[in-house]
């Protein structure tokens, strides 16, 4: 967090890994993402190119080509093979892994749908960008919440400690629900900046998350075999997705009661309960919702707002899918407004999260509800946003949503 | 009662949906039989997946995944990836399959993917010309005139305006290490291309022309004479291709005219009793010919 | 985790949809005929084709097929070299 604004540019290299003390390293947000899935050992990692992306496959391809990395490394010709190549692998009985965003996890989304309706424990890395057109490299998270629906675990990381924590997370909720995983880190802000980060050890990994032993009789295996992938026709289809959709829906208990797992082992937590993360909301007034790292921007004007004495809060929403809503509202419902920063937008509609919040709420508080849209395309978000965002939930009498530091 | 019990000896098992006389179900199971019990399957979605894995039963005797239309290819390499860290990649065949529609249209960039990365997965192509399971479209397979369902013949059309996309030399191309061509007209010769296919190490690809009843118009019981005869017209060669070499099946006698093979299709109808039909047999006549002239089928 | 309906389907169970119905005419083998060529096995697109392990008076292993399953395509009838298949109406 404090190095948030150290974010953008150490641009040499040689400082890549820097020694901070005994256990804390200096490493680039992919860097750190690839130290971590290089300790999960998958065994098979696919790989194609799409900034902001591109580090972690890279340095993927470093450790395999010294002989670090154990994996099965395939450079594929699109992310549509990537994903059904780990599509693939994971249906053969192994734990796999590729990263990707933007139009890579869009030109994926057919795959994507498959891996869930399939049940395989793909874990992926998005590493959020905005969507053309018209094209743009930069950061926002319309990529990831336009597959919402797809029946991935969707998880978000404010800072690159998150990220690599949320990644082991990861691993541990797709191997034992069956269901595909997704961390999401926002593109450059985490991905290309330097913080100073906790690697964990291997043992400790071991210890949290074993080597995956998918049971006898649910993968390709020519001593069991079995059909995967089978036409389900109006008799079995509906009882097949509801089975899907209970499953994600109920997954929030065991993020929880893994995460715990995960202090005992880690020593530290990912936000409170690895589902949300609420910052001085006891008594605000104003509740403030957001994902991934403008959470960090939005912690330090709340700090400054409340010098002055204004009772703002932050819940930042870790899982977005599962959606926790008791978590959710349990910490919104005593606010009078709630205003929902997102940096994505439902064309026609308004902010993903913001609806999702308004959902989660019906019949449970009586506060103003408003979505805020901030930072498409890589826009800076900064703390005079944010308290702009508050200053209009007050004043704006209407509902509608509003783009903030939009000049038109 | 019947007096003689069914050995049920196929590893694709009776009870599937295929049409009756279906061309792809009977080259399909001669395909694996010949691969073998230690295979890994990866199909794309078609008439070969509907009609055998309707849940929760299935047709197939191997471990058998389908994800969708245009991947089977890209599955089959994460298959095989698995495998490697297995130590298993080299006792198990991973056979990649498909129709046409997935291998010539819609799934064509992922298999050039796969060849590239010279991945040791049989890739095995059951044409029928036409997209068979979504009720018989043109597909890049096509072939020049067929009335299909989205190439229908009227005043302003002759059918298919296309002439078929060539896989057999784009796989070669890619320097597939084994490449072939049959149909379903001779079944043998497709047991003994899957094995010779296997003794190579490294990209294969077969594609067997395999008669679809409906879509093509022809009785139930013709798959195997319509193989023989798109061979034997020249209108569908059937080779090998390793070592840098081509080996032909030779046409038995001189070759068949290709109003023999043609006039026993409905989708070829409209090129009979007309000018302009007679016109359109002409250029596929020159087809023909052209290949028995490449191809030294003679 | 085990799943209330799992995904994962058991090898060659279609053999509980017997196909046989579809029949509007039945093969029928004249085992004296039959040189066991094993044509009718190949080209069967059920895979129902099959030797019967008994020899006919000239010694030889005579075919026979699966009615269960057959639909009556008359491939093998087509095909078998010596016709000792031929399609008769299957009235059930």
């Amino acid at each position: 967090m404090i190095l948030n604004k150290l974010e953008y540019r150490i641009k040499n290299t040689e400082y890549r890994i820097m020694k901070l003390d005994n256990s804390k390293q200096f490493l680039e947000g992919s860097h750190a993402v690839a130290e971590i899935i290089k300790l999960i050992k998958p065994a098979v990692v696919a790989a194609y190119p799409i900034t902001p992306q591109t580090h972690i496959v890279e340095d993927l391809a470093k450790m395999k080509a010294s002989g670090e990395g154990g994996f099965e490394y395939i450079n594929t010709e699109s992310e549509f093979a990537a994903a059904s190549l780990l599509l693939g692998a994971s249906a053969t009985g192994v734990r796999t892994y590729t990263a990707t965003c933007s139009q890579g996890l869009l030109l994926m989304t057919e795959v994507l749908f498959n891996i869930a309706g399939m049940r395989l424990p793909v874990v992926i890395t998005c590493a959020n960008r905005a969507v053309s057109a018209p094209i743009n490299i930069w950061n926002d998270q319309q990529d990831a919440v336009t597959i919402r629906d797809a029946g991935w675990l969707m998880l978000y990381g404010e800072t690159n400690q998150e990220i690599i924590d949320l990644h082991l997370l990861a691993y541990k909720l797709a191997e034992t629900l069956r269901l595909p995983v997704m961390v999401n880190m926002d593109g450059f802000v985490l991905t290309h900046t330097y913080e100073p980060v906790l690697m964990p050890g291997q043992e400790q990994i071991n210890k949290f998350l074993p080597p995956y032993k998918p049971a006898i009789g649910t993968y390709l295996d020519v001593k069991n075999p079995v059909t995967l992938g089978s036409l389900a026709t109006p008799d079995s289809y509906m009882e097949i997705r509801k089975q899907l959709a209970q499953d994600i829906y109920l997954s929030s208990d065991l993020i929880k009661k893994y995460h715990t797992d995960f202090k005992k082992v880690f020593g530290r937590s990912i936000g409170d309960n690895g589902l949300v993360e609420e910052y001085k909301t006891k008594d605000a007034e104003v509740i403030l919702v957001a994902m991934g790292s403008v959470c960090g921007t939005i912690k330090d004007a709340i700090d400054e707002m409340r010098e002055r004495k204004q009772k703002v809060g932050l819940l930042k929403i870790i899982s977005f899918r599962p959606f926790a809503d008791e978590e959710v509202i349990k910490h919104l419902a005593k606010a009078k407004y709630i205003a929902v920063v997102d940096k994505s937008i439902s064309l026609g509609s308004e902010g993903v999260l913001a609806t999702e919040i308004k959902r989660a709420a019906y019949n449970q508080t009586k506060a103003k509800i408003q979505s805020f849209i901030v930072g498409l395309g890589g826009r800076d978000v900064t703390k005079e946003m944010i308290e702009q965002i508050i200053f209009d939930i007050k004043k704006d009498k209407t509902n509608k949503m509003h783009f903030i530091s939009c000049t038109d | 009662m019947q007096k003689y019990k069914n050995p049920n000896q196929h590893l694709i098992a009776p009870g599937h949906t295929a049409c009756p006389g279906c061309g792809q179900l009977m080259s399909a199971r001669l395909v694996l039989d010949a691969c073998g019990s230690k295979t890994i399957i990866a199909n794309a979605t078609g008439c070969l997946e509907v009609t055998t894995t309707k849940y929760p039963t299935s047709s197939w005797k191997v471990p058998w995944v389908h994800s969708l239309f245009e991947n089977p290819s890209a599955v089959a390499s994460g298959i095989l990836a698995a495998l490697k860290q297995k130590g298993l990649d080299k006792e198990i065949t991973v056979l990649a399959q498909g129709g046409d529609g997935s291998t010539f249209d819609i799934g064509f960039g992922l298999i050039s993917g796969m060849w590239e990365r010279k991945e040791n997965i049989l890739y095995v192509c059951y044409n029928t010309e036409v997209y068979s399971n979504t009720g018989y479209q043109a597909s890049g397979a096509t072939p020049l005139d067929a009335n299909t369902t989205t190439t229908p013949p009227d005043k302003k059309s002759m059918g298919n305006a296309f002439i078929r996309k060539n896989m057999g030399e784009i796989a070669i191309a890619h320097g597939c290490v084994y490449v072939a061509q049959t149909t379903c007209g001779y079944p043998a010769d497709i047991i003994n291309k899957v094995k010779k296919a296997l003794t190579f190490t490294g990209p294969k690809y077969l594609e067997i022309l395999t008669t679809c009843i409906p879509g093509w118009g022809v009785e139930n019981e013709m798959a195997v004479q319509m193989g023989k005869l798109a061979h034997k017209t020249g209108i569908y060669p059937v080779f090998e291709y390793y070592d840098d070499e081509y080996h032909v099946m030779k046409i038995p006698g001189e070759p068949l005219k290709v109003d023999e093979y043609l006039k026993l299709h409905k989708r070829f109808k409209h090129l009979f009793g007309n000018e302009r039909g007679k016109e359109a047999i002409k250029q596929i006549q020159n087809i023909a010919d052209k290949n028995i002239e490449k191809y030294n089928l003679k | 985790m085990k799943l209330k309906y799992p995904l994962e389907v058991n090898p060659g169970t279609t053999i509980t949809n017997k196909t046989g119905g579809w029949r509007t005419q039945k093969p029928i083998v004249d085992h004296e005929i039959c040189i066991g060529c094993d044509v009718c096995r190949k080209v069967c697109p059920e895979g129902v084709c099959f030797p019967t392990g008994e020899k006919n008076s000239k010694g030889r292993i005579f075919y026979d097929r699966d009615l269960d399953f057959c639909k009556g395509c008359g491939l093998c009838a087509k095909e078998c070299p010596v016709s000792a298949i031929r399609m008769e109406n299957d009235f059930k």
